[in-house]
């Protein structure tokens, strides 16, 4: 999807695509893409957070090296640079595990029972569980299609109507896949 | 005669709902499934199928409408192979009884239903009826008309004028009048200006903006060039936020289109006016639907608030002359300046209604509607067995109606007398079953992650109430306790920077003055405060 911001949402269809790039893209080829993604960029300092989140797309997330890179090529403190992407929350640091599972707390799951939800998927051996399987657990704050509340993004597709038992259901899908990865 | 009818539309139309509530439930693969049948059974003169914007009833997603006859609406579409669809058509096709025809599995939508007659379609009005991604029809339903209409024959001074007279408030949850808010634009000294469009709608359980945005983008662009031509700026920004994937794919390409066709850019309509519009996604910051933070999030920098004066009608983005508009806001003004003044009389509202409501979605009503008719008549009221308790508006930052209160209308003052807000329209229902405690804990949880830490009665403040919150809920406070909570939420109102602070006690304040019996059955009388 040329053109396409990115951010663990945005990149829905993407979600697998980035991580299948990180799987099949060497740490080296993903440099040279990112450095010739920051060349073709003028070093314009208002679009910072186009180009991190672009960044992120293409390497999956914000490394050290990378953030610095940014900064000279837009002539800014290195502070200014990571001031900016730890502030907003889809931004990451570390790169992310090969699956992940984000429960939506928006007020509309959260009143359809989405606490109770995430409470069942958040117990001790479950989430253990997950984590061994590279599945990552976490929460969204409303996708704003509250007509399939509660719900569930997993690998950046959406599911309606979830519980527990559905959601693990999922899961275990991609556990199997996780499974037969080499 | 022959090259008529070669070119003559085909009598039936299926307008099937890709917008992102549909999309996540298959719509997209029902519409090539549609397509694949149409061409195996060679009817395309007969029947077309198109993707359109949202149609209304999102709980029954996928939603399909047909024209033909009569029109018709199905819901609760099943993934079916365009074999196997072809099947069914052909079969009707040979009865000649195409018009009855449905796809096998879906529940009919009765369009007869309050949930529609109610509605008073302006803003969406070719929301569901167009493609989205295509200029042609959005301009046969009447987009760019209004802005061709200004640049030919009108002035600024008189688009603000009209603007002014018509009503409107902003819709973004704050209602300040937008004749106000342009004329303060307008009379900046000559130079550079902007137009910016808060699409940053952040709020839990609200999706209006969305529903706009991907079903008919050409009116958000041509309601912003309209303001720019009446402000006198020569630039402008939509701010989206990244959770709305299919909005930003959907602006860009009307951006595009609308470059192409001379809508927006240089010398729009060879005019003397031009207007550059571009795209700033965010990455996720509920604070930046506060306009200091967004102009901030625009520059590039920490989406943090800045005390206001000076407004950004004075100084916004880039320090220059800033008019911040709602996505809704801005998608009213082609229609109150082809309705005219009187006829527009304030307008409409586009509310999301979900939550504990039979019949969720999208509805839009004229202001001042009772809210019983809304979520009632409109909605269906609460699931089976099950009765409405409130009804919360405005989000985080707003607060509930209780359910004894339901015949307010819904305009700005009514619900600000009765300690809500109109908010941008995300309308959230509860039934009896639910406890008002945690639900105001629930918001004071989302204020607290979401505060950007600037100001310290923010920063601090929800962390404490949400604490107070949790103490009440696990049966440890005492009416100290409760004392204390309504005194800090006091504070933090009239103490914070911005408006994500001075509104974040709001939920608790509103759910306290009407549901007190909800904090007071959870109170353990002897607990130390």
């Amino acid at each position: 999807m040329p053109g396409l911001p990115s951010s663990s949402l945005e990149s829905s269809p993407g979600a697998t695509q980035v991580a299948g790039k990180i799987a099949s893209a060497s740490d080296q080829d993903l440099d040279i893409l990112f450095a010739s993604y920051l060349d073709s960029q003028g070093a314009n300092k208002d679009r910072l957070i186009e180009i991190l989140n672009r960044s992120q797309a293409i390497v999956g997330y914000l490394n050290p090296t990378h953030l610095r890179q940014i900064a000279r090529h837009l002539h800014l403190p290195c502070s200014r640079v990571w001031g900016t992407a730890s502030f907003y929350h889809l931004f990451h640091f570390e790169p992310p595990p090969p699956h992940s599972c984000l429960i939506c707390t928006g007020t509309a799951c959260f009143v359809k029972g989405a606490g109770p939800l995430l409470k069942l998927l958040q117990r001790d051996g479950v989430v253990q569980r997950l984590k061994q399987k590279g599945i990552e657990l976490g929460t969204v704050r409303c996708i704003g299609t509250c007509g399939g509340a509660p719900l569930a993004v997993i690998d950046g597709s959406v599911c309606n109507h979830q519980n527990a038992q559905t959601v693990l259901e999922k899961l275990a899908g991609l556990e199997n896949l996780a499974g037969l990865e080499p | 005669m022959s090259a008529a009818a070669v070119t003559a539309k085909p009598p039936i139309c299926l307008r099937l709902c890709t917008a992102a509530g549909c999309r996540n439930v298959g719509s997209e693969a029902l519409r090539i499934a549609l397509n694949g049948a149409i061409s195996l059974t060679g009817l395309n003169h007969k029947i077309t199928v198109k993707g359109v914007g949202c149609l209304g009833p999102c709980g029954e997603a996928p939603v399909l409408a047909i024209d033909g006859a009569t029109p018709r609406l199905y819901g609760a579409l099943q993934p079916l192979s365009s074999g196997y669809l072809a099947e069914g058509l052909a079969a009707a096709a040979a009865a000649n009884d195409l018009e009855s025809w449905s796809p096998p599995g879906s529940r009919a939508i009765d369009l007869h239903h309050p949930f529609f007659r109610l509605q008073r379609r302006w803003v969406l009005k070719n929301c569901g009826q167009i493609d989205p991604e295509s200029i042609e029809e959005a301009r046969q339903s009447g987009a760019y008309q209004q802005l061709a209409q200004v640049l030919q024959h009108g002035t600024p001074q008189a688009v603000v004028a009209a603007v002014s007279r018509s009503g409107l408030r902003g819709r973004g949850g704050a209602g300040y009048p937008t004749g106000l808010k342009w004329t303060a634009v307008a009379n900046q000294p000559a130079g550079e200006k902007l137009v910016v469009c808060n699409a940053d709608e952040g709020d839990p359980g609200a999706f209006m903006n969305r529903t706009v945005m991907e079903g008919d983008p050409h009116r958000l662009l041509e309601g912003m060039a309209i303001a720019a031509y009446a402000v006198g700026a020569s630039r402008g920004f939509i701010y989206v936020r990244a959770e709305y994937p299919l909005a930003i794919t959907r602006l860009r390409h009307a951006i595009g289109q609308a470059e192409q066709e001379g809508w927006l850019g240089a010398q729009v309509q060879g005019s003397n006016f031009s207007f550059q519009l571009e795209l700033r996604i965010g990455a996720g910051a509920y604070v930046c639907g506060e306009e200091t933070a967004l102009i901030h999030s625009i520059e590039g920098k920490r989406g943090v608030p800045r005390p206001r004066p000076p407004y950004p009608a004075e100084r916004g983005v880039f320090g220059l002359p800033t008019l911040i508009n709602n996505v809704e806001t801005f998608a009213n003004v082609p229609v109150l300046l082809a309705l005219g003044a009187d006829t527009f009389a304030g307008g409409t509202k586009v509310f999301s209604l979900t939550g504990q409501v039979r019949r969720c979605g999208v509805v839009e009503v004229p202001l001042g509607r009772s809210l019983r008719s809304i979520v009632e008549t409109m909605g269906d009221g609460a699931p089976e067995g099950r009765s409405i308790k409130a009804v919360l508006t405005g989000g985080p930052s707003g607060g509930c109606v209780p359910a004894a209160k339901l015949d307010t209308p819904v305009d700005y003052d009514s619900l600000k007398a009765l300690g809500t807000i109109m908010g941008s329209g995300g309308m959230v229902v509860l039934d009896d079953s639910t406890n008002l405690v945690e639900i105001a804990a629930f918001f004071m949880d989302f204020s607290r992650e979401e505060s950007c830490g600037k100001c310290v009665p923010c920063r601090a403040g929800t962390v404490q109430l949400h604490g107070l919150l949790q103490k009440i809920l696990d049966r440890r406070a005492g009416p100290g306790d409760l004392a204390q909570l309504e005194s800090l939420c006091q504070m933090v109102r009239d103490t914070s920077l911005c408006g994500l602070g001075q509104s974040a006690p709001k939920p608790v304040l509103s759910t306290l003055r009407h549901f007190p019996g909800d904090y007071q059955a959870l109170l353990t009388p002897e607990a130390c405060p």
